[in-house]
C-alpha cells in the first residue's frame, strides 16, 4: 500500500497493519522535517506530487521490494502540502519472518522512493527565500 | 495538435501556472519542451528532466497524439 496524505501520518496505526502471525520482525523508517539543510535554517517544507504517477511508481517500488526480499507486508505513506519542523514527512514499514529481509526491504523502499517517485520538496528558509530541491541539493530558481 | 501540459516544482513557479492547453506542431516531447522552454524561460535542460505521457514515464521520442497529457518531471526530492 502506497499512499499520499494531506493530513498527519499516524505511524502507530500504520505499524499495526503490518502485523501477521508469520511475521517475526518489523522495521519502520520515519523521515522527519529538520530545521536546517546545507547550512541554511529551514522554517517549513512544502511537498508537491504528480499524484497519479507518484501512486503508480510507489506501488511499483513496493512490488519490487516484495519480489526481491522475503517480506510479509510492505507499506509507505508520504505527506504532501505544508509541513512544520518535526513533522513526519514519510513513513515506510515492512514486516517479515526475519529481521534481515525487513531491514533490507525497508532501506530499498525509502531509497527508491527518494530516487524515483515524482514528489518535490520546497524549502522555506529563515531569510525569507525558498527553493525547490533537486538531487544535487541545489535549489532551482 | 493540442496537448495538456502540467507543471510541477520549479517549472510551475517559472511558468506561473499549474497547467495549460498547448497548441503545437511538435510531434514528440523533445520538440514540445524546446518550444515551452523558450516561451517560459525554464532553467532546467532536458538532460535533467524525465517525461511522462498520460500518467506513465515515456521516452522523449515517443510520438504524441492529440489530447495527450504531457508532464516534464524535474529531478525529484521526496523523502
Amino acid at each position: 500500500m502506497f499512499r499520499l496524505s494531506e493530513t498527519p501520518i499516524d505511524a502507530v496505526e500504520l505499524a499495526r497493519e503490518l502485523a501477521h502471525t508469520r511475521a517475526g520482525a518489523c522495521v519502520t523508517f520515519e523521515g522527519w522535517v529538520r530545521d536546517h539543510n546545507e547550512g541554511r535554517a529551514v522554517l517549513r517544507l512544502g511537498y508537491q506530487a504528480y499524484v497519479p504517477l507518484a501512486l503508480a511508481e510507489g506501488e511499483r517500488i513496493l512490488a519490487e521490494a516484495r519480489a526481491k526480499f522475503v517480506v510479509v507486508e510492505a507499506a509507505c505513506v508520504h505527506r504532501v502540502g505544508t509541513l512544520e519542523i518535526g513533522e513526519l514527512a514519510v513513513w515506510v514499514g515492512v514486516s517479515a519472518a526475519h529481521r534481515g529481509a525487513a531491514f533490507d526491504a525497508c532501506r530499498y523502499v525509502i531509497d527508491e522512493v527518494k530516487r524515483r517517485v515524482p514528489i518535490w520538496k520546497n524549502e522555506h528558509y529563515a531569510d525569507g527565500e525558498s527553493g525547490w530541491l533537486h538531487p544535487d541539493n541545489t535549489p532551482v530558481e | 495538435m493540442k496537448y495538456r501540459v502540467l507543471y510541477f516544482a520549479s517549472l510551475r513557479d517559472r511558468a506561473g501556472i499549474d497547467a495549460e492547453q498547448v497548441e503545437s506542431r511538435a510531434g514528440d516531447a523533445r520538440g514540445l519542451y524546446t518550444e515551452l522552454r523558450a516561451r517560459h524561460g525554464f532553467a532546467l535542460g532536458e538532460d535533467r528532466l524525465r517525461v511522462a505521457i498520460n500518467g506513465a514515464f515515456a521516452s522523449w521520442e515517443q510520438p504524441l497524439h492529440d489530447g495527450d497529457e504531457v508532464v516534464f518531471i524535474p529531478p525529484v526530492s521526496g523523502g
